[in-house]
């Protein structure tokens, strides 16, 4: 306790004198996030949207388009944000899909028991149910990780297929259609100010927040110690199987949140149409520099690492490239973001 | 010796599968001593470290901390009663930086609400790690950049200056100097002397046998998983403590 002598005070001095002088925050950010391996990914990005735009400016770079990627990778993007604290965590969650069609169907199921399927009261009724349903599945997840010390793989690999089942058992396998049209009206199809879609904020802000929560707070420090050295944070006294369990439960919340948003947008539970969100949330988040080794995560590289397959997607639609290159393509970009994040480290680690 | 010990383990046993790592192993530490626990290689000298820090639970035997008997079930419940312990592979995140290790699992958040919500003050953890390290002479410059782009040397430095920081009792340092410079490791002997100064008892593990003559009290031989023997630094020499290494001479009262 007592090594620390408390008559430093040049050394704090000095710091604070720095700190005066470091360019303002914003400015400090952007250099900062230049400067690390999102760079890279982000300017690839922009590289793609110049390159779709001088090809096609009469149909890429209109505001309907952009507004239409920004739609499509909305959900992708909620997803992942609970994605990118798993890997964080040198984990993985496969069943993210599964979850967000196991709450949409439980939702719509408590939804069409309220007001008949309409009104401000079923929508209430129907986020409160997908919430909690996305929560548990993902606390289920967490508990089989930490308590019976399954590896994340196999435990969501697991819940992946069971949940999905699950959902279909519940349906018979058919798409339930009870969404209430105040839901579809505002989240669904509703814009801010008739530009911005509620879909994008939603999930932008939702970005916003959880990358703060991952860079600034206890919460983030702890992802990231656990994925860099889970028997340095149990040494140091972090409840590690507590905080693990805190992180898939996250997960599952956020796909509970992304049930919702997908119930507004296609006004049906999608049964068949998640399959592969998984593998797409977690090559969005690898791609975006997170380390699939843990330790290392940004929810900026999230965010870039979401767009770059959805902006792909569109802009092989406009130039009549068939669609499937694309899937192509993000293959080809994950095994080269695995790649780069393993040079990283060996070039990095210097024992 | 009369005193009341700080630290006592009594017939520890320990093993992992078939290898018999502890074999009713016996140790003591006084208050406010520098003593220096020696052995071969596979002695079992880290894994009596791991019992005491609350790492492994031991298989049998017991420890007894200022003469009352405790079960460390967890690392917390060690730190709790003051004692902060150096593992010998240091047991740092090399993603994060050298404060964020130093403060792992005693973050400091910032004042007011926003604190509540568990924003980090990680100003004043940079400046607090910082002024530590001057302390130490540890040849760490950066308080900011990931520890796994740190060398062998500025990394021990870190897993020292964590533990000095924090214990209020006892310190453990397992093999603290392997990694170090001479510079360094002549501090961090300092920092061992300045830590005692201060009524902090300290375990010191060492091969290298000047370094153990010059910096402790008292030193302890591990032998096979068993104190084979005791002694008082000023007492003793090299050639006495080797012997009892490698068991050319047995200390009959020692186990
Ligand atoms: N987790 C473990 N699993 C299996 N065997 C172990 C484990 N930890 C230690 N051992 C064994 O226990 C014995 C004692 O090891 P320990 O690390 O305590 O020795 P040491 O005295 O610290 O040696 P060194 O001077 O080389 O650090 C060795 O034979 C070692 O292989
Ligand atoms: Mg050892």
């Amino acid at each position: 306790m007592t090594q620390i002598p408390e008559t430093d005070l040049d050394t704090n001095g000095a710091t604070d004198a720095e700190g005066a002088q470091a360019p303002p925050s914003a400015l400090k950010w952007l250099t900062d996030r230049l400067a690390d391996s999102t760079a890279f990914i982000f300017v690839a990005l922009l590289a793609m949207i110049l390159v779709f735009t001088v090809l096609r400016p009469d149909a890429f770079a209109t505001v309907n388009n952009l507004r239409n990627i920004a739609i499509a990778a909305s959900i992708l993007l909620v997803l992942s944000i609970g994605q990118t604290f798993v890997i964080g965590t040198a984990g993985i969650d496969i069943s993210v899909g599964s979850m967000l069609v196991f709450s949409g169907v439980v939702a719509s199921l408590a939804m069409a028991e309220v007001g008949g399927g309409q009104g401000w009261a079923s929508v209430g009724v129907g986020v409160a149910v997908s919430l909690l349903a996305g929560g548990f599945w993902g606390m289920v997840n967490g508990l089989l990780v930490t308590k019976v010390k399954l590896p994340p793989l196999i435990v969501t690999l697991g819940t992946f297929g069971g949940v999905l089942g699950l959902a279909k058992v519940l349906t018979g396998g058919i798409n339930l259609r009870t969404v209430p049209n105040e839901l579809v009206n505002t989240l669904g199809i509703g814009r801010a100010f008739g530009v911005v879609p509620w879909l994008v904020i939603l999930a932008l802000v939702l970005t916003a927040i959880f990358g703060v929560v991952l860079r600034y707070t206890r919460f983030g420090r702890y992802t990231l110690a656990i994925g860099s050295n889970e028997e340095a944070a149990r040494r140091v006294g972090i409840d590690v199987d507590l905080h693990l369990l805190k992180v898939y439960t996250l997960s599952g919340l956020l796909a509970g949140v992304a049930g919702i948003m997908n119930l507004a947008r296609f006004t049906n539970t999608t049964i068949q149409g998640h399959d592969t969100d998984n593998l797409q949330s977690i090559a969005a988040v690898v791609i975006g520099g997170t380390s699939l080794f843990g330790g290392i995560a940004t929810m900026f590289g999230t965010l870039v690492g979401v767009f770059i397959p959805t902006t792909l997607q569109n802009g092989f639609v406009i130039l009549r490239i068939q669609p499937f290159w694309q899937e192509v393509a993000v293959g080809a970009v994950l095994i080269l973001a695995v790649y780069v994040d393993q040079l990283k480290r060996r070039a990095r680690n210097r024992l | 010796m009369a005193q009341q010990t700080l630290l006592q383990a009594r017939g520890i046993v320990k093993n992992f599968g078939h290898v018999r790592a502890l074999r009713g192993c016996d140790f003591d530490v006084y208050p406010g001593e520098v003593v220096a626990m020696i052995g071969d290689n596979g002695a079992g000298k880290s894994t009596l470290v791991k019992i005491v820090a609350g790492v492994q639970p031991p298989d049998n035997g017991e420890l007894y901390f200022d003469g009352e008997p405790v079960t460390l079930a967890d690392p917390t419940e060690a730190q709790a009663l003051g004692i902060e312990t150096v593992y010998q592979d240091l047991a740092l995140a090399p993603d994060l930086d050298p404060a964020a290790n130093l403060f792992l699992g005693r973050e400091v958040l910032k004042p007011g609400l926003i604190g509540k919500l568990g924003f980090l003050d990680t100003k004043a953890m940079t400046a607090k790690t910082l002024a530590a390290f001057k302390n130490l002479g540890a040849g760490v410059q950066s308080a900011t950049a990931p520890v796994a782009t740190m060398s062998g040397g500025q990394r021990q430095s870190i897993a020292v200056s964590r533990a000095a920081t924090w214990a209020d009792r006892l310190v453990i340092m397992d093999e603290p100097t392997a990694a170090l410079g001479v510079v360094q490791s002549r501090a961090v002997l300092e920092l061992i002397r300045r830590v005692r100064d201060q009524g902090i008892a300290v375990i010191i593990i060492s091969h290298n046998m000047p370094e153990v003559l010059s910096v402790s009290d008292r030193v302890e031989v591990l032998r096979l998983g068993r104190r084979v023997a005791q002694f008082v630094t000023a007492d003793t020499d090299m050639e006495a403590l080797v012997a009892a290494m490698t068991g050319a001479r047995v200390q009959e009262d020692a186990g």
